[in-house]
């Protein structure tokens, strides 16, 4: 991990603390949708305590697709009406792209990071579940993945202009965001990203995963691994875009658990990767409120 | 109209000794229409014998309705022989899916991608069109009209009502009568199960007095309570749901795999024996592969 001074840490420790907490209804919602025997009523009520989520399930029930000759205006009736598990998974794509920022800053292009998140939390899942290690859910993975960048849009948002200088330098002299960051502002995204983690009290690995998605770990576990390579893969694919310009070379005990380098993992993930990217930029225009 | 049953099992293909007399091949129903227009209900491994069957009456235009995307109804499409051969049509209909945001087009192209099928749809010879549906959007074949209607399955999954001349057939595809989420003493039971009422007022309405209702029976009601919210019905579901729509014949389908033939009779036994048939009542039958009526 980077050596940071006390000042500098002071400083990112404010930033962290600026953030807004991680919505609970979202956390539950993640939460009850990766059990497959989710109780219907137990996911309706949290869904219905969330007017953002719930206007917008409505708001695809409403569509043209489904001709109703009467407004469907709750989510009983959304139930009754497409199913419990299609509600269920609507409100999980719903809530995973909720999360992420909406607005501009530090000419930070925040759809084109959503896309760069989504495609990660995809890959990450995928990779994990193919290598079915026990007692690590692949939903981890996936939330791992939707926030490893989250370090950016804190900087983004509380040191806008050392950010943004960091993207140039990045950009101009081709080198790794992350680098260019150290050089700037004094610490990376991985840093206040796995500090904003501890904030949001999630599990030890989850912290682990985003605090080094740029760098070895200490516990080099099968989530750790599938994370790392699903960010390049992601870059290498050019899904979306979150300031990087550098696709990295993973590092040996990434290849190790996932059974080779970036090249051939891309081809064993085959026609699933378009899946993924297709999707994502659906849920990405999801929130775009078309 | 003829109808004939080309797969009636449930979730996966299940070939062998214990099978052979209802058959092993997933869910696929032929219907001609009075003017010989060719409808099939879903696209199970039972398809692709039927396809065999239309070499024979080329150029082949097939009406394919597609109930829902689950393997077991739609496994046998890219071995529908008839799309490989020029100057053939292949019309796909089916569902919107919210969650992919695509129309029933992502049926083939989910299933043709290269590391799972040799084919591209591209190089695919006959002419494939598809039309995504609403609920309650009928489409005109010849004489005969298709109408879906929303039923309740883990994926969006449309029943179809077929009308040509005076009669009719009603498929259910996959589907689990609704059920109250709530208990009674939970505040919204009562909403809920208003909105249950309704929704099933809506569905007995577009199987009312059919010919031939086939609806999907796949568990026991001592089965049921472990399978509760996996989108199927149980032979007393069908029953009670031929019973309330008038059905004058009603066929359950979607056997469970792993029911052997002389288990399926068994448990089809015991239904008819706690529902003795009384006057008016619906005319009970197990779908059998290879078996043919005309109505
Ligand atoms: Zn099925
Ligand atoms: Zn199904």
């Amino acid at each position: 991990m980077n050596k940071i001074s006390p000042e500098l840490e002071r400083k990112l420790t404010l930033a962290v603390e600026g953030m807004p907490a991680f919505p609970k209804s979202v956390q539950k919602i993640l939460e009850l949708t990766r059990n497959l025997n989710t109780d219907p009523k137990e996911l309706v009520q949290v869904i219905e305590k969330d007017p953002v989520i719930t206007l917008k399930i409505l708001k695809v029930l409403n569509s043209a697709y489904f001709s109703l000759p009467n407004k469907i205006t709750s989510i009983n009736h959304s139930v009754v009406f497409l199913g419990f598990n299609t509600i269920k998974n609507l409100a999980l794509s719903i809530a995973s792209v909720g999360i992420l920022p909406k607005k501009n800053a530090a000419h930070f292009d925040v759809q084109s990071y959503l896309l760069h998140s989504l495609t990660t939390a995809g890959i990450a899942k995928l990779l994990c579940s193919k290598l079915r290690v026990p007692g690590i859910d692949p939903m981890d993975c996936y939330i791992a993945g939707l926030l490893h960048d989250f370090g950016k849009v804190v900087f983004a948002q509380f040191l806008p202009e050392e950010f943004r200088a960091a993207m140039e330098k990045a950009r101009d002299e081709g080198i790794s965001l992350h680098i260019a960051e150290k050089q700037i502002i004094g610490a990376d995204h991985t840093v206040v990203g796995s500090m904003l983690a501890e904030k949001w009290q999630f599990s030890d690995t989850l912290i682990d995963c985003i605090r080094n998605h740029h760098s070895p770990s200490d516990d080099e576990n099968a989530m750790w691994a599938s994370v790392y390579a699903a960010n390049q893969i992601s870059k290498k694919m050019a899904y979306g875009n979150s300031g990087n310009p550098c696709v990295e070379e993973l590092p040996v005990a990434v290849c190790n658990f996932l059974g080779g380098d970036i090249d051939a993992i891309i081809v064993s993930l085959g026609g699933e990767l378009s899946k993924i990217a297709e999707e994502a930029s659906l849920f990405a225009q999801m929130d775009s409120g078309a | 109209m003829k109808i004939k049953f080309w797969g009636v099992r449930g979730s996966i293909p299940s070939p062998g000794p214990n099978t052979v007399k209802y058959g092993g091949n997933t869910t696929c129903i032929e219907i001609r229409t009075d003017d010989n227009q060719l409808i099939i209900l879903d696209g199970g491994t039972g398809i692709f014998a039927l396809s065999q069957t239309l070499l024979k009456e080329m150029p082949v235009s097939a009406n394919v309705f597609i109930t829902h995307t689950h393997w077991d109804h739609i496994h046998g499409l890219p071995f529908f022989i008839p799309i490989f051969i020029p100057g053939n049509t292949l019309k796909l209909h089916g569902a919107f899916d919210p969650i992919s945001g695509r129309g029933i087009e992502q049926v083939m192209a989910v299933q043709l991608q290269y590391s799972y099928f040799p084919v591209r749809e591209a190089e695919m010879k006959a002419s494939i069109e598809y039309e995504t549906l609403m609920p309650g959007q009928s489409v005109q074949v010849g004489d005969t009209t298709v109408t879906p209607t929303l039923l309740n399955h883990p994926v969006i999954n449309f029943g179809y009502r077929i009308d040509c001349n005076g009669k009719s057939v009603f498929f259910t595809g996959d589907h689990e009568p609704h059920y109250n989420i709530y208990g009674p003493d939970d505040e919204s039971f009562n909403e809920y199960q208003m909105l249950i009422d309704d929704k099933e007022k809506t569905i007995l309405a577009a199987m009312n007095g059919v010919d031939v209702l086939i609806a999907d029976s796949s568990y026991t009601t001592e089965e049921y309570p472990a399978k509760k919210g996996w989108g199927h019905g149980t032979f007393d579901s069908t029953i009670a749901m031929g019973k309330k729509a008038g059905a004058k014949m009603v066929y359950c389908t979607h056997h469970e795999p792993t029911r052997s033939d002389a288990d399926l009779e068994l448990e089809f036994g015991k239904v008819l024996a706690r529902y003795p048939r009384k006057a008016g009542d619906p005319d009970y039958r197990l779908a059998r592969e290879g078996e043919e009526i005309e109505i």
